[in-house]
C-alpha cells in the first residue's frame, strides 16, 4: 500500500506546530497503524531526520497510551484503540492526517505526545478505595448481584486513553470521571467513600480546565471500551447527591 | 384557543386571565427570571467549553450524535430573536399599556394584523421549528444532566420529550399559519 502522510510535528510544549507530508510507500494492510509509523520512523532516521514522537506501550489495546487523532475521528475510522487499527481499515493511496488530541487540559508535550497527567490528576483526587490492614476477607462475604457487578465491570474497563475528551466538542472528560465515579459507587467497597470521591474528582475535573458535558453522546461513540452515558448520569446523580448531603464542606481542586 | 373559530371570545376570556391573574402574574416573573439564568448560563457554557479547546483539529469529521444536539447555542440565539420579535409585538405593548392606561390592548384584533405579513409569519414559523429541535434535545438532556434517569424511565421520558416537542412548537407555529391562510376569520 502506498500511503500520504499528513503529521502534526511540534518541537515542544511552547513551540508552533505545523503539518508535515510523508509518503510511505511500502505499507502491509496488516500492519498495525503504530508498525506503520515505525516504519516510516525507521525511514526518517535512516535519512537523518527527527523521528515522529508518539504515544505507545502495550499494544494491546488495553493499556490507553496511544492516542492520535487520525482522519478527524479519536483512533482512526474504527471504535478501538490506534495499536488495534490496522492499514486494511484504509484505501491505497489514501491521504491520512494524523494530530494529537487537542484540548486546553492535555498539551501537546511534542508532535502527537500529549500530556494526560489531568487524568492521574482526577484519579488521585477519589478515584479509589482505602483499604486499611488488616486480615483478607472472604471473597464471598459480600454479595454482589451479578448485573451490578457486570455494571461496575463495564465502568470499569475504561482504560482512560482520553478519546472521550478529544472526540467531545467541548472537550469535556465526563466519560473518563463517569467511568471511574461509577466503578466503584455501584460496588459495596467504594460506598463509604462515596460522596468526597465524586465531589473531590469533579472538582479536579474542572479544575484542569475540561469542558461541561452537552450530552451529544460522541464520547460513547468514539470509545474504544464501548462505555455508555449511563455512566455520566450516574456520576451527575452521585455529584449532585454529594453535594447536597455530604458532611464535607470544603472541596479543593488544582494543585 | 383561536381555533375554536368564535371571533376571539374564548381567546380574549383567557388573555384577560392571563394578563391579570395575580398567580399568573408572579409566574410570569419567574418565568422572565428562568429565561435569563437559562440565557446567561448557556452563554458562560459556551464560552467555558470554547476554552476548553483552544487549538481546533485540522481535519474534522463528522461526529456521532445529532446536529441539534450539537447547535444549541444556534438555535437558542434563534429562539431568542423570535422571543424578542414576539414579545415587541404583543408582550411588551399589553404589559405597557396595562401600566399606563390600565387597560389591555386588542390582542385578538392584534394577531390578524400582524400575522397579515408573510415575513413575520415565517419568522414566528422558524421560531417554532428552533424551539422544536431546542426541545428535542434539551428535554431528555435536562434528565441526563441532572442524573435523572434510569432505564425503567428512559422510554417514557424519550416519548414525552418528543411529543412535547413536536405538540409544543406544531400549535405555536399553527396560529400564525392559521390567520396567514385565514382559516380563522
Amino acid at each position: 500500500m502506498k500511503i500520504t502522510l499528513k503529521v502534526w510535528r511540534q518541537k515542544n510544549r511552547d513551540s508552533k506546530g505545523a503539518f508535515k507530508t510523508y509518503q510511505v510507500d511500502h505499507a502491509s494492510p496488516d500492519m498495525s497503524f503504530l508498525e506503520m509509523i515505525d516504519v516510516l520512523n525507521t525511514d526518517l532516521i535512516k535519512k537523518g531526520e527527527e523521528s515522529i514522537a508518539f504515544d505507545h506501550d502495550c499494544r494491546e489495546g488495553i493499556c490507553g497510551m496511544c492516542s492520535m487523532y487520525i482522519n478527524g475521528h479519536p483512533h482512526g475510522p474504527l471504535q478501538t484503540t490506534t495499536c488495534q487499527l490496522h492499514m486494511r481499515s484504509f484505501k491505497d493511496g489514501e491521504t491520512i492526517t494524523v494530530e494529537p488530541w487537542r484540548a486546553k487540559a492535555f498539551p501537546v508535550v511534542k508532535d502527537l505526545v500529549v500530556d494526560r497527567s489531568a487524568f492521574d490528576r482526577i484519579q488521585q483526587a477519589g478515584g479509589y478505595v482505602s483499604v486499611n490492614t488488616g486480615g483478607v476477607p472472604d471473597a464471598n462475604e459480600i454479595p454482589i448481584p451479578k448485573i451490578v457487578a457486570d455494571e461496575a465491570f463495564d465502568a470499569a474497563a475504561c482504560i482512560g486513553c482520553g478519546a472521550c475528551v478529544a472526540a467531545c466538542k467541548n472537550a469535556s472528560a465526563m466519560l473518563f470521571v463517569g467511568a471511574k465515579v461509577s466503578q466503584l459507587a455501584l460496588l459495596p467497597q467504594g460506598k463509604p467513600e462515596r460522596k468526597q470521591r465524586a465531589e473531590r474528582m469533579v472538582a479536579q475535573m474542572d479544575a484542569e480546565g475540561f469542558g461541561s458535558c452537552t450530552n451529544t453522546g460522541a464520547c460513547e461513540a468514539e470509545c474504544p471500551k464501548g462505555i455508555s452515558v449511563t455512566n455520566i448520569a450516574r456520576l451527575n446523580r452521585e455529584y449532585l447527591g454529594a453535594m447536597l448531603t455530604s458532611y464535607q464542606v470544603e472541596v479543593g481542586g488544582g494543585e | 384557543m383561536i381555533f375554536l373559530n368564535d371571533q376571539g371570545v374564548t381567546f380574549t376570556h383567557w388573555g384577560h386571565f392571563m394578563g391579570t391573574n395575580p398567580i399568573i402574574r408572579t409566574l410570569e416573573i419567574g418565568l422572565i427570571i428562568g429565561f435569563l439564568a437559562h440565557i446567561v448560563q448557556g452563554l458562560l457554557l459556551w464560552r467555558a467549553n470554547h476554552a476548553a479547546r483552544p487549538v481546533k483539529y485540522g481535519v474534522a469529521k463528522k461526529p456521532a450524535g445529532t446536529w441539534y444536539s450539537r447547535s444549541m447555542g444556534l438555535l437558542g440565539t434563534l429562539l431568542l430573536l423570535f422571543l424578542i420579535l414576539h414579545t415587541v409585538h404583543f408582550w411588551i405593548p399589553n404589559r405597557a399599556n396595562q401600566f399606563i392606561h390600565g387597560e389591555e390592548l386588542p390582542l385578538y384584533q392584534m394577531m390578524f394584523e400582524i400575522f397579515s405579513n408573510p415575513w413575520i409569519v415565517l419568522i414566528y414559523v422558524v421560531g417554532c421549528i428552533s424551539l422544536f429541535w431546542h426541545l428535542l434535545h434539551g428535554f431528555a438532556s435536562a434528565f441526563q444532566s441532572l442524573g435523572l434517569n434510569h432505564q425503567k424511565y428512559n422510554g417514557i421520558i424519550s416519548f414525552v420529550g418528543i411529543a412535547f416537542s413536536v405538540i409544543v412548537p406544531l400549535i405555536f407555529s399553527l396560529m400564525p399559519i392559521a390567520i396567514y391562510f385565514e382559516w380563522i376569520n
